[in-house]
């Protein structure tokens, strides 16, 4: 019997030659992400880390962004902390305020390979799938422990095949997929599984890829992967890594899956989370004419080059609607400047947008587009939970970037075909 | 002991808003917030060894442990749930928080009836009835024996240092 990726991966980072599903390793990962928790996790270890000392200073990978600029004294307090402990452990992988969200960052700064082991105190670390890493979200105190010691447990995960099969309609997008996948196997269908892509992958970009992988977290997946192919590494060389910098690894033919779902990417409609869970899947159809108060783009799910170019084109000659309010926050600096030098920005700005900092933004509901009681608010973030923008009264749908676009014209959930 | 009952995917942002993640870190600033989008009564009247009864994938969502810490610190006997969501269970495992994998039980349960646990027997019951659920794997036992993962590190720190 053939073995599947998780199972590959495992093996080779526990020094095995092979595992089984449900066996306990012990692994060494290759890199630790830690973003604004850096405080909290540190302080728990703060008299382990005088006796005991840093495992290794490279582990580390340490990006501001959750709330950036700081919002108040404790969050600035924070950062500062986190400042000096960076300096005082000579941590290099360091990008403070700025520099864009975590996991982008770790992207586009080519921590992310394929075949490479990265655990982070953020459940969106299942991002790096995308690029054919294995990784997964750890809590603070599993990341204090990780920098005493650099290693800790994981359990080999069931598997779960999703074939795509053809090609998305115009106007829907990755984001439409995954929320249709989540929809059909609901919140906690992949809970514990290493979920693989299969089939027309060479139909998704990269872009497409990150948004699928950072929301498998959100159908309770461990992983979410990608095989290798000439689009990832296209990437990785415009990022300045060449093919001999990295290892590849796949899952077998034969490999064994707990489950195998066959979607037909044709047949994807354009989607709707509506509140207050990610698996309340609806057509735009069913939506459609619903007032919405503010509109959202940006997040590690939806905010690089590709999401700020549909909407830019959606908003090209047009205006955002008096009654709503459109916020834009590009993943990272690199994607902001981007975006200035081929003109979305001054396009986005022109028909009404409010352009905040590249980082998390309000996202989490900490600041920077925070909603009233019975607001509504149209995002392309991850998460619609109750009370996840700041206010347990208020409702958010989750959409693509081009819904979010064309909902800011009208005001009111929109679809971008109608326009 | 009180038991409360709650449904399927309660995530943590319902456990513990996002917005305290960056200010609220220790048990004591942790325990007002506790379940405060979830059911406002929970942090006022919460007491040492009550118990949750819960549905599926508790513990969705963000990765943020206060849910697991603060539960913890009140003295939360055990958590009853149907299923738990993956960085929640290893979280509450990292905090020595007891959870308890039995969807029989938790179906069976109804309003008024009495729960007890049975540790060494790896049993529950339900009123007169008995539900068995499985013991966790030996290496993951001694993380949550040790009283925690952080605890459990030290020791191993401790007798790699000898």
């Amino acid at each position: 019997m053939g073995k599947t990726f998780a199972q590959k991966i495992l093996a080779k980072k526990a020094n095995l030659k092979s595992v089984e599903v449900g066996q306990i390793v012990t692994v060494h990962p290759d890199y630790l992400l830690m973003h604004d928790n850096t405080a909290a996790i540190v302080s728990k270890i703060s008299k382990d880390l005088k006796q005991y000392g840093l495992y290794d200073p490279d582990l580390p990978i340490i990006v501001l962004d959750h709330v950036v600029p700081a919002s108040d004294e404790k969050t600035a307090l924070n950062h500062k902390q986190i400042r000096e402990f960076v300096k005082n452990y000579h941590i290099k992988n360091f990008f403070d305020v700025g520099n864009g969200i975590c996991h982008q960052v770790v992207i586009e700064k080519g921590f992310a390979l394929p075949s490479k082991l990265l655990l982070g105190s953020d459940s969106h670390t299942c991002s790096y799938g995308a690029l054919g890493a294995f990784s997964t979200g750890i809590d603070r105190t599993e990341a204090s422990a990780l920098l005493l010691t650099g290693e800790t447990w994981l359990k080999v995960p069931h598997s779960i095949k999703i074939l795509l099969r053809g090609k998305l309609n115009h106007y829907v997008s990755a984001k439409d997929l995954i929320l249709y996948i989540i929809g059909k196997i609901g919140a906690d269908g992949a809970n514990y599984a290493s979920v693989e892509f299969h089939g027309d992958v060479h139909n998704l970009t990269i872009d497409d890829r990150i948004t699928i992988a950072n929301m498998g977290v959100e159908m309770g997946a461990k992983n979410a992967v990608f095989p290798v192919d000439d689009i990832t590494t296209l990437y990785l060389s415009t990022i300045g890594i060449g093919a001999n910098q990295y290892e590849i690894t796949w899952a077998d033919e034969d490999a064994e899956y707990a489950q195998v779902l066959e979607i037909k990417l044709s047949e994807v409609p354009i989607s709707v989370a509506v509140p207050h869970s990610v698996d309340a899947w609806k057509t735009i159809e069913e939506v459609e004419g619903i007032q919405v108060d503010q509109c959202f783009l940006g997040t590690c799910t939806n905010g690089r080059l590709s999401d700020l170019r549909i909407a830019a084109e959606i908003l090209w000659g047009r205006k955002v609607s008096p009654n709503t309010r459109l916020l834009v926050l590009p993943a990272s600096k690199k994607i902001f400047e981007e975006a200035i030098r081929l003109g979305y920005i001054d396009t986005l700005s022109k028909a009404g947008a409010i352009i905040l900092p590249t980082g998390c933004g309000p996202c989490l509901g900490a600041h920077q587009g925070v909603l009233a009681p019975s607001e509504k608010c149209i995002s392309t973030a991850n998460r619609n939970f109750k009370g996840r923008m700041g206010c347990n009264e208020s409702e958010i749908y989750l959409a693509s970037p081009a819904v979010v676009a064309a909902s800011a014209i009208n005001g009111k959930i929109t679809n971008p075909e109608k326009l | 002991m009180k038991i409360w009952r709650y449904g399927d995917n309660i995530n943590t942002d319902m456990l513990f808003p996002g917005k305290y993640t960056y200010t609220c870190s220790k048990p004591e600033e942790i325990k007002p917030h506790l379940l405060e989008d979830l059911d406002p009564e929970f942090s006022k009247n919460v007491q040492p060894g009550d118990i949750l009864i819960v549905g599926k994938n508790f513990g969705c969502g963000s990765s943020r442990e206060q849910p697991a810490v603060g539960l913890k610190y009140i003295g939360i006997e055990a958590i009853i749930g149907e299923s738990f969501s993956r960085i929640f269970y290893r979280s509450a495992i990292n905090q020595g928080l007891i959870l308890i994998e039995c969807p029989k039980a938790v179906q069976e349960y109804q309003d008024g009836m009495t729960v007890k646990i049975d540790f060494d027997k790896s049993q529950i019951f339900i009123d007169k009835n008995s539900f068995s659920f499985p013991k966790l794997p030996p290496e993951i036992l001694a993380i949550r024996d040790a009283g925690g993962l952080l605890e459990y590190t030290r020791k191993k720190l401790q007798e790699r240092g000898k």
